[in-house]
């Protein structure tokens, strides 16, 4: 007993990172997030669900600091990091601690060959060619694929591979937590699947952190250990993602099954009207 | 044919100078989308400041390191005092403020050092060069011009492959992708302005030294807008080329063509050909692609 609780507030109380009641307003105006907190711990990953809109990238950019560049601005509460508040840092000093986005839409230097891309990921770096050119290495045998591609125009590159370089790109900072920004978006399902893995592989092989932000939840929930639900820029529901994945509420809205499994919609005469779940 | 020939080098070899100076612009324009009004008034600065240092009495070296620090900590002020506040707004806004940029240094620079034309002698040889057995001349002194800017066009090409010039291009192609791994823009934005500084250094010797440092210089700079629509406005070597064919064009055109209107056609032919490139191909030669994936 006393061994356990001494083993568990260490973690409890110190996670990777931590957001603590955020309140995000655009343009001095538009409340976006109306409190959040969620926590990601050491060598998890994360999952944060919820559908368009609901806040997930906001969160994500709050987390990075990307938001001043969109006039949004941290109202209330604050961000841990490494149990050191960060949400007053800009983005470079972030990626030099060691938390980096991957953003939606992967965002690859459209101009830049698929290489030029993963070395821009490590511009923050000081630790020498030597040890970049390894890490090169390294991301290559992660994604076989781009090293094929290497030389061509990261814009002329399927969508696939334009998220691996976004994913490859953020490993090239030497990060111990990526945030990553709807991975899924507009890609084939084997593809998504495949990334997923690679995802999970980096977390197991390399201790890499990740939080993930996902409108696919099923996918999501099947890679995560936890996930947290957003909606109207609140946290609505957190759990274990085994826990998440059972939950009838979180079955019927997001992974479209009813209590009779999948169902078309064509044969469902009544639809359980929409629980609001905070007001 | 000799003739046509050596009309056609000295083009070439003004040419040479309007590339850099139009991609002073250009460089500014991808790494931060704004379009620097101000690159004709800077060259005008760095010359004053330069002609200054040396009429001090002091050493071409040091007169030369002394401006490159007056660029480089001019372009840390533009970026501290205009850019950081003006972050995220549109482009005209921006634009509107390389103007005013532009009027300050044009006045600041005349305060300090007076709107007299003065002459600058940085010791390059004046005389004729003469090829193929005198059948062509060239003027030396435009050789040297050509030369040293081809210099630094080479460098600021080769600057290119570096990490800092792959971080430029990479803030030209999306600027919230080059934050978010962690490239400060600040910094960016300081490179380039010092980089176009140090054109616009470069810019203001080489014509200085030609006639004379005077407000004249900054029209003269000005040249680099038709060369930018003719290669356009995100391509370097667009720049590069866009300004030997302003270059050898205008030369050209005032030999065979001016005469039908009786000379001197040299001052707008420039802007004609642009007018023209704008109606047919408004990109430009090598405006960047846009890639779109479908």
């Amino acid at each position: 007993m006393t061994a356990q609780t001494a083993a568990q507030p260490t973690a409890a109380a110190q996670p990777l990172l931590s957001v603590n009641n955020i309140e995000v307003i655009y343009n001095h105006v538009i409340l976006v997030l109306k409190g959040v907190s969620l926590q990601l711990p050491k060598g998890g990953i994360v999952a944060l669900l919820g559908a368009n809109g609901a806040g997930k990238t906001t969160t994500l950019k709050a987390i990075s600091n990307l938001l001043r560049a969109e006039r949004g601005d941290i109202t209330k509460g604050h961000i841990d990091y490494h149990g050191e508040r960060v949400d007053q840092l800009n983005p470079s000093a972030l990626v030099k601690k060691g938390l980096i986005q991957v953003m939606e839409g992967r965002h690859c230097f459209a101009h830049l060959t698929v290489e030029e891309n993963l070395m821009t990921g490590a511009f923050t770096r000081a630790d020498g060619g030597k040890a970049i050119a390894q890490d090169l290495e390294k991301v290559y045998t992660y994604f076989p694929r781009l090293k094929v591609r290497r030389k061509s125009v990261a814009g002329y590159t399927s969508g696939g591979e334009q998220q691996m370089t976004a994913i490859g790109r953020a490993l090239m900072s030497k990060p111990d937590t990526i945030l990553l920004d709807e991975p899924s978006m507009g890609l084939a399902p084997q593809l998504v699947e495949e990334i997923f893995e690679i995802v999970h592989k980096l977390n197991k092989e390399t201790g890499v952190s990740f939080l993930v932000a996902e409108q696919n939840t099923n996918m999501a929930l099947r890679y995560a250990d936890y996930g947290y639900i957003l909606e109207n820029g609140r946290i609505v529901m957190d759990g274990e993602a085994s826990a998440l994945r059972e939950n009838a509420d979180v079955k019927e809205f997001y992974l479209g099954l009813g209590a009779g499994g999948r169902r078309s919609f064509r044969d469902v005469k009544h639809y359980r009207r929409r629980k609001r779940w905070l007001a | 044919m000799a003739f046509f020939f050596e009309v056609l080098i000295g083009g070439l070899m003004a040419g040479v100078m309007y590339s850099l100076v139009a991609l002073g612009f250009v460089l500014i324009f991808k790494a931060s989308g704004v379009f620097n009004f101000a690159q004709g008034a800077m060259v005008l600065f760095a010359g004053l400041f330069f002609v200054g240092f040396m009429e001090l009495g002091m050493p071409m070296v040091v007169s030369l390191l002394l401006t490159i620090a007056v660029m480089v900590l001019l372009a840390g002020v533009i970026e501290r005092l205009v850019l950081r506040h003006l972050v995220n707004q549109e482009g005209i806004i921006l634009f509107m403020a390389t103007i005013g940029v532009s009027f300050f240094l044009d006045g600041f620079g005349q305060t300090i050092w007076g709107s007299n034309v003065r002459q600058l002698d940085i010791g390059i040889p004046t005389d004729p060069i003469f090829l193929l057995d005198g059948d062509i001349l060239i003027q030396s002194f435009d050789l040297w011009a050509a030369l040293v800017a081809g210099t630094l066009l080479a460098i600021l090409v080769v600057f290119q492959k570096t990490r800092i010039g792959r971080a430029l291009r990479a803030v030209a192609d999306d600027h919230q992708a080059a934050q978010s791994v962690g490239i400060p823009l600040n910094v960016i934005w300081i490179i380039v302005w010092a980089i176009a500084g140090l054109v616009a250094l470069v810019a203001g010797v080489m014509w200085g030294s030609k006639l004379g440092v005077q407000p004249a210089i900054v029209s003269l700079a000005l040249k680099a807008l038709p060369v930018l629509i003719l290669g356009g406005f995100t391509s370097i070597p667009g720049a590069i080329l866009g300004g030997l064919i302003i270059g050898a064009g205008e030369k050209l055109a005032e030999v065979y063509i001016g005469p039908l209107f009786g000379g001197g056609i040299e001052n707008w032919f420039a802007y004609v050909l642009a007018l023209g490139f704008l109606l047919i191909r408004p990109q430009g030669l090598f405006g960047e692609k846009i890639i779109e994936r479908v």
